[in-house]
């Protein structure tokens, strides 16, 4: 201490320039825009995913052709729960806003409903595309389906994952600042997993039936 | 000591603590009108056909862009104030990358398509 002491008033001198210790965030503060990066970053394995789709989505080995193989109408109703989930998550937020616990975990539960309906139709097409022969060794072009359209499958179950733990955690604490935090980042993420999805119904199937 | 310039920077950064936008009723019904509109109308022209395949093709990818548009600005809340405007920064280097990954590999795969020996369905599924 009393070797620090002649250099007090350098030392105050220096602090207006650096600053030693950090100054108060509060809890959570960045979480968003860090989670938004972290959103980035997941767009850009998508972005590879399309890109390899696009470079040997025609590429058929002599097997069948996405005309061969996908439903349309089945598609349709797919896209149709993942929009629904995304609408009810909007709704959930806005009953979070209110601060209406009870029926903020009534919309999660019903967007988790449309969710795991996504997922049982999907799991649906790619059980009946397997049992017809077009599984992921079949081509490239199959190869390249089930990744993309799996990686995305897979970010959903993820999702719901997410929202069953976040349900159960509203459920023990309440809409306490921590929980709406973790709400606002998965409502970013579920709702950026209808925007893939956007991409893969008009790239994969819209797109597919014109070749 | 740090107490007066831990203050100031306290209440520079007192935005921190806001909460993002959750948006509003009204915005949510928009955004899922014209996501439902935006969705119907490109499967309704692959699968009734009014237009040729080039058309439809491009009518196709203008609706899916026009979408997800609607998504970010009505679901994601997507703006250039919130974090300072960073969000937007990161949006637009991705998709900066998404263009270029994408294009790139299109781009070069095609000239290496044309560049390989012919070879026609029927002689693939021998191989």
């Amino acid at each position: 201490m009393s070797a620090q002491a002649p250099h007090a008033s350098a030392d105050a001198t220096r602090l207006s320039f650096y600053q030693l210790d950090e100054h108060d965030h509060p809890e959570g503060g960045s979480t968003m825009l860090g989670f938004w990066i972290y959103l980035m970053s997941d767009c850009l394995i998508f972005a590879c995913l399309f890109a390899i789709y696009g470079v040997l989505g025609a590429n058929y080995a002599g097997g069948p052709a996405p005309k061969d193989l996908f439903e349309l109408p089945l598609v349709a109703v797919n896209t149709s729960m993942l929009l629904l989930s995304s609408i009810t998550y909007g709704f959930a937020m806005l009953a979070m806003e209110r601060k209406q616990v009870g029926a903020t975990q009534l919309w999660l539960a019903i967007t988790g409903l449309f969710g795991a309906a996504f997922l049982g139709i999907e799991l649906y097409e790619f059980a009946n595309l397997i049992h017809e022969g077009a599984t992921p060794q079949r081509s490239a072009f199959l190869s390249a389906f089930f990744t993309l359209v799996g990686t995305h499958g897979l970010h959903v179950t993820f999702g719901l994952i997410w929202l069953v733990t976040l349900m159960v955690q509203v459920g023990q604490r309440g809409l306490i600042q921590a929980n709406k935090r973790r709400l606002m980042c998965l409502s970013l993420f579920w709702h950026f997993l209808d925007v893939i999805w956007i991409g893969v119904f008009t790239f994969v199937y819209l797109l597919g039936m014109l070749r | 000591m740090t107490d007066t310039s831990s203050h100031v920077h306290a209440h520079a950064h007192d935005d921190h603590g806001d909460a993002a936008s959750h948006g509003t009723m009204k915005g949510y019904m928009t955004g899922f009108v014209l996501a439902v509109i935006l969705t119907a109308i490109p499967f309704w022209l692959v699968m009734a056909r009014p237009f040729g395949p080039q058309t439809t093709a491009l009518m196709v990818m203008g609706f899916a862009v026009v979408q997800i548009v609607v998504h970010m600005i009505y679901f994601l809340h997507m703006d250039t104030k919130s974090e300072g405007g960073w969000t937007m920064m990161a949006l637009i280097f991705t998709i900066l990358l998404v263009a270029i990954a994408i294009s790139g590999s299109l781009w070069v795969m095609y000239h290496l398509n044309t560049n390989m020996m012919p070879m026609n369905p029927a002689s693939m599924a021998d191989m």
